[in-house]
């Protein structure tokens, strides 16, 4: 009966979005009167596996069958609903992520679950299985109803203040069956920034526009974000422009984010640009018109030019 | 490789192959089946609010507020539908466009035919939840046999994104998605796939399911050909063929409206930092 955590690595480490799912898992089980146990598929080393205790799992099953060493949506899917059966599972808990959205459509074709994807909350289990989504991305809630047998839950970030505990998971081996008709899609190559923030994870964001005039111009948006240990993002047209990867793109066709703190620099504040962004929890918007919309959508405004300003904040971040 | 006999202009496909056998409708006396490569593309669009809308609900926040509001093309979707176009002028081939809708999408279908798509087929039903709308999707698939089924990575209104990925498991075919970039070599598709902070480079074979993003392809805009021909291409209407959901909507509510701002005179942006600190606690 317990429910079941999908847990994500990077590098051999729990990644940090999986860390508050795993938390949230432990706080539904509690609802549910029942553990948390996680499922974490690919290489990683006990002493790692076992900190997902310090969230609230009590128990992890590691699969790590060299075949699913590369992530793979299809291939994990099967490892989960083997993990769901055996564990008696109701209730997948999992973080938002290129990969978890990938392996969570598949489980649901599976198991015919139902999928709520951007839950905000807990779970409301006063009456049946309510939940709170982010829909319209990120300019309403659904309050759902999952009336499926097995349900599944995908997090926004932030979803809840994650507070660790002193203790550790037990890690058991996992290794169900494996379908070979998983295996159809040949990774070629991978390009993917290293040792940087990875923003959909990141507490702290600093993202430029058009504003910043040209690629060359980065270095400014990199220095704060650097001092700050945040991540860079951009709008749309920048991405488009190829002053930045795609990968870095927020808004309505781009990244939902919703991080600690968005510092926007020289973007407008588009609607479709504010889409992506809004559930940030404090935005500051660094803009030289005052009459930028995202002002009426930030917390903290400086009418001024990102040429001046970034600088200075920068300073004023290395001075702390 | 077998060959059927079959009727002139009927299209069918051999055991194990996912490519086209047509017969020529011109030569109707011809016995001899003709190997087409050519591609079938099925592109899933959804019919949603323009990204301007401002969104409200009615009946105590149980109904989506549809006053006043432009539907368009989901802009994933239109991403998909774009490339699907270009690699039918490429390879050769048809695109259909499948929504499941209620008979007010159809304005957004005859966009998707003025764009360039061949014919459309509406699933006549209110697209409840994403299980019912990718079982609908599987069932037309499994009786025409596409290469390749298209759709957004989401759709902007519920921003699910996992209907490619049902459709995919519902018929035993690989999905991908995020898909950013995508070129057809004889069976076989060159797929980039967003991740995390990059992206990766796949090949995988035909058939197969992808949710599509930007850069995939530019959006394409209809010209007035396009528009008058669009009048004229075949919209065929279905009922769904189940009606299981696994989800279902109680209320909506709309998010609290952020306090007001507070301006800093950019002379003084340094103090910025010490309220992110001090009063916001975010650094
Ligand atoms: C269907 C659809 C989907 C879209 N999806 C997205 C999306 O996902 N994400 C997204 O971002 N956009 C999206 N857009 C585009 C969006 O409408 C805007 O065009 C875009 O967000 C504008 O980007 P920007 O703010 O960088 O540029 P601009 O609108 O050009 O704004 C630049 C800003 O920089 C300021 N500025 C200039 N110089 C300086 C300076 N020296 N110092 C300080 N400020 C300066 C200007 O005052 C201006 O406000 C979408 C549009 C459509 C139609």
């Amino acid at each position: 009966m317990s429910v079941l955590i999908f847990a994500e690595l990077d590098e051999g480490k729990l990644r940090k979005s999986s860390q508050e799912a795993i938390y949230y898992g432990a706080k539904v089980a509690e609802q549910l009167g029942t553990s948390a146990t996680a499922i974490v598929i690919g290489q990683a080393d006990d002493s790692e596996l076992a900190t997902a205790g310090r969230f609230g799992a009590t128990k992890v099953l590691h699969a790590a069958d060299s075949k699913l060493n590369e992530p793979n949506g299809m291939a994990y899917a099967t490892v989960v609903a083997a993990a769901a059966q055996q564990e008696g599972t109701k209730v997948i808990v999992l973080a938002k992520s290129s990969l978890a959205d990938a392996m969570a459509a598949r489980l649901v074709g599976k198991l015919r679950a139902g999928l709520a994807a951007n839950v905000v909350e807990l779970p409301d289990l006063s009456n049946g299985f309510r939940v709170k989504r982010s829909i319209y991305t990120g300019k309403a809630f659904a309050y759902t109803d999952l009336t499926a047998d097995v349900k599944i839950l995908a997090i926004k970030k932030n979803t809840l203040a994650v507070e660790e505990k002193d203790a550790t998971a037990s890690v058991e081996t996992f290794s169900p069956a494996l379908n070979d008709g998983d295996f159809g899609i040949a990774v070629k190559s991978t390009d993917k920034a290293t040792g940087d923030v990875l923003l959909p994870e990141a507490d702290l964001v600093v993202s430029a526009g058009r504003g910043l005039k040209g690629p060359e111009n980065w270095g400014i948006v990199e220095d704060l974000a650097k001092a700050l240990h945040a991540a860079t993002a951009c709008s749309k047209p920048v991405s488009d422009l190829d002053w930045r990867p795609h990968s870095e793109h927020v808004g309505q066709t781009g990244l939902k984010i919703s991080p600690n703190l968005y510092i926007a620099c020289g973007i407008s504040g588009a609607i479709q640009h504010l889409a992506g962004v809004n559930s940030s929890k404090v935005i500051v918007v660094i803009n030289k018109d005052p009459e930028a919309p995202f002002f009426k959508s930030a917390d903290y405004g400086i009418v001024g030019d990102v040429f001046d300003v970034l600088p200075r904040l920068t300073k004023a971040v290395q001075a702390l | 490789m077998v060959i059927r006999r079959c009727e002139p202009g009927q299209t069918f496909r051999t055991p194990g192959s996912h490519r086209l056998i047509t017969i020529d409708h011109a030569r109707p006396t011809l016995q001899q089946p003709q190997i087409d490569n050519t591609m079938k593309i099925l592109v899933c669009v959804t019919s949603v609010p323009d990204t301007t809308t401002k969104i409200t609900f009615t009946d105590n926040n149980t109904k989506f507020n549809k006053a006043g509001v432009q539907f368009i093309t989901g802009p994933y979707d239109d991403y998909a539908l774009a490339r699907a176009i270009e690699l039918k002028e490429k390879l050769g081939g048809t695109v259909t466009v499948l929504n499941v809708g209620e008979a007010d999408t159809e304005p957004v279908i005859r966009k998707c035919l003025a764009i360039g798509a061949d014919d459309a087929i509406r699933v006549n039903a209110d697209p409840t939840d994403a299980f019912f709308v990718a079982e609908q999707i599987a069932a037309i698939a499994k009786e025409n046999s596409y290469d390749l089924i298209l759709m957004g990575r989401e759709s902007i209104d519920y921003n699910g994104g996992q209907v490619h990925g049902i459709v995919g498991e519902l018929l035993g075919m690989p999905s991908i998605s995020p898909v950013m970039q995508l070129d057809i070599n004889g069976d076989t598709a060159q797929i980039t796939r967003e991740i995390e902070g990059g992206k990766e480079s796949l090949e995988a074979r035909l058939p197969l399911v992808l949710g599509c993003q930007e850069p995939i392809a530019e959006w394409k805009i209809p010209n007035m050909r396009g528009i008058m021909t669009a009048r004229t291409k075949p919209l065929k209407v279905i009922e769904p063929t189940s009606k299981d959901t696994l989800t279902n909507v109680a209320s909506y509510e709309l998010p609290a409206p952020r306090g007001n701002v507070k301006m800093i005179p950019a002379d003084q942006a340094e103090t910025l930092i010490q309220l992110l600190r001090t009063e916001a606690k975010v650094i």
